[in-house]
């Protein structure tokens, strides 16, 4: 990814982006921790049922509803399923709903938002109509109509989450080409025989890739709160299956009496997911993007 | 007919095609259902002739076209279709349950509104300062939050561990008797009749659900007054007054404030998309009699008429609210006075 990162601006060679990607991380450290952290989510997700130290889905009445312990970390549930194994085991599933489902919208939302901005005309009138349609509804609301319609599994939970970040990235991408579409560099590639689709896919694109990438991190918390919100209202992942959401869903009928470990560890790991992302959207930002620094 | 009531018009217009838009939708998510529909609602004991009879019954015999007026022509008569768990009127349901759902979502879009708007503006006025810090602090906690579990750890803490607010179940505890309806609000109405006592249990009822999504509205909007109040304190106009001599409440409040409430204005457009999809589920925790849990206890059931009329009505009032704010825009933006 870091090979198309130089920007039209920017002469310098490679080390120079390096540098300043180290220098960024170092001037704040929270993008440092960021990074930290989205590292440990990813491995946590790559390794969990190894690190897992009980099997999720065993149950033992003799030890439900045991308050974190020395034994187990995170307490257990009202079945005696131990809650740290669950909440480790479900950062796979949360990622690879959340992750499936934004790379899904953004190859479809950068081909269509690209289209738009690079040939204008019909094919921009008609793609704003499709995303100003998607985005005239709720968007939350929108994903649990399209599960209802389709069928309520995880795989439409996830045709749902990329379907209402489809706008976010079709207008990035149209914005991003259509301020490219006649930069020097893309008239040059024209003259020299480069057809339109080859001017598009290999000069502009690649150009505008850095803004998208920024939108990407931005939008996975927002995916993977979209994704745990459906499957907390009953949608898409069933028990006793191990995901945030629904665990936080399962937990919640004991807060009132006071088992609060059931809901609040895994709605924590929830919130540091999102954090996690949502600061290393502004952490890249200010790496590709100095100006919008705030 | 003067610019202002043009520019007014214009906008209840561009509305149109977002309105057709969610209807053409809507129909198609209602007829996406798995399988064959019709099978779908004759049930599992149905043969070959009562399928047909149901198909014929729905008009689902008739081409997509047909089938489409038919479906725009029971909209207009205001006919969502029939709970499949109750046999009710979808719409009945939904316009008994509306106004549980809007007092909740007024509350706390008000209460957002309230903190998050004089916060943005003090952290742009005092950039770098304590209260920037708590700001930002507040901006990106916000945004991380899921809304459900916010409810539920002010559940934990307030009900259970300090006992100050009441049983999260619903709008009004079971010793108080719901007001009779006159506006569907429960505090209003109990404060028409003058029952001081029902107003106050529904307030208790009504403050840690409001509490929760306001929480989660808050980051945008301060995020939003923030950026407009440093874009507006910076620009041209305020280094003109400042030089002018005026006094610094004068340019803060009189000219630097009222150009940033309007960027603030175009964001309540997202911010009510976020809400009004966050309520379903601050209205499942918190089990909250609105149309957001009427819409989840039909997906339990998969109850899909009751389900698209919910998507629907959310998406009609959200192209409504849309509207609102496109028209508040265009009255409070000092560039389109008139006279």
């Amino acid at each position: 990814m870091s090979a198309t990162a130089p920007d039209a601006p920017s002469a310098k060679p490679q080390r120079g982006f390096l540098d300043h990607a180290l220098y960024v991380l170092s001037e704040n450290p929270i993008t440092a921790i960021a990074f930290a952290l989205f590292a440990v989510i990813v491995l946590v997700a790559l390794l969990g049922p190894v690190l897992a130290p009980y099997d999720p889905l065993e149950s033992n009445a003799a030890r439900a509803l045991q308050p974190p312990s020395v034994d187990h970390w995170f307490g257990t549930d009202n079945l005696g399923r131990d809650v740290f194994s669950r909440v480790l085991i479900a950062t796979r599933l949360d990622l690879l709903i959340s992750v499936t489902a934004v790379a899904l919208s953004f190859m479809v939302g950068a081909t269509i938002g690209s289209a738009a901005g690079y040939w204008g005309g019909w094919i921009d009138a008609v793609t704003g109509r499709f995303v100003d349609t998607i985005m005239a509804f709720p968007l939350f609301v929108l994903a649990m109509g399209i599960v209802a319609a389709m069928g309520n599994t995880v795989e439409n939970i996830i045709y749902a989450t990329a379907i209402i970040n489809l706008p976010f990235y079709a207008r990035v991408a149209r914005a991003e080409v259509r301020i490219r579409r006649n930069a020097g560099f893309a008239q040059a590639a024209r003259l020299s025989g480069n057809t339109d689709v080859q001017v598009l896919a290999f000069h502009i694109f690649p150009n505008a890739l850095p803004p998208m990438m920024v939108q990407i991190s931005l939008n996975m918390g927002w995916a993977i709160l979209n994704a745990a919100g459906l499957s907390f209202i009953g949608l898409g992942v069933r028990p006793p299956t191990a995901e945030w959401g629904i665990m936080v869903a399962e937990g919640a009928n004991f807060v009132v009496s006071g088992e609060w470990w059931l809901a609040v560890f895994p709605g924590l790991a929830l919130m540091t997911a999102v954090f996690a992302f949502n600061l290393l959207g502004d952490g890249l930002r200010d790496i590709f993007d100095p100006r919008q620094r705030t | 007919m003067g610019p202002r009531t043009k520019l007014v018009l214009y906008r209840t217009l561009q509305a149109l095609p977002a309105l057709v838009g969610v209807v053409i939708v809507s129909f198609i998510l209602t007829r996406m259902l798995p399988g064959d529909p019709a099978a779908y609602f004759a049930g599992p004991a149905a043969t070959e002739t009562s399928i047909a009879e149901i198909r014929a019954a729905m008009g689902l015999d008739h081409p997509l076209p047909v089938q489409f007026l038919h479906y725009v022509q029971d909209l207009v008569g205001g006919d969502l279709g029939n709970s499949l768990s109750t046999g009710q009127p979808v719409v009945e349901e939904l316009t008994r349950r509306l106004p549980a759902s809007l007092e909740l979502t007024l509350t706390a879009l008000l209460l957002s509104c309230a903190i998050a708007l004089p916060m943005g503006v003090a952290a742009a006025v005092h950039q770098g300062s304590w209260i920037d810090h708590v700001c930002r602090g507040l901006v990106t906690a916000g945004v991380s939050l899921p809304t459900f579990f916010t409810g539920i750890v002010l559940v934990y803490v307030f009900y259970y561990l300090l006992g100050w607010a009441p049983s999260p179940l619903g709008r009004l505890d079971f010793i108080y008797l719901s007001p009779p309806e006159v506006t569907g609000f429960y505090i209003i109405d109990a404060l028409l009749i003058g029952d001081v006592e029902t107003a106050m249990g529904a307030v208790r009822q009504l403050i840690l659900p409001a509490s929760t999504l306001a929480l989660f509205t808050l980051a945008p909007l301060a995020r939003m007054a923030r950026a407009a109040m440093l874009q507006a304190l910076s620009s041209d106009y305020i280094r003109t007054a400042r030089a002018a001599g005026l006094g610094e409440g004068q340019v803060v409040f009189g000219y630097a404030f009222q150009n940033a409430m309007l960027p603030v204005i175009t964001t309540l457009g997202m911010v009510f998309s976020f809400m009004l999809g966050a309520n379903v589920l601050v209205e499942k925790v918190f089990s909250w009699p609105g149309i957001g849990s009427y819409a989840v206890e039909a997906l339990v059931v998969s109850d899909y008429a009751a389900v698209q009329g919910f998507v629907l009505a959310m998406a009609i009032l959200f192209v409504l609210l849309n509207l609102v704010i496109d028209i508040l825009y265009t009255l409070v933006d000092p560039r389109t006075r008139e006279g």
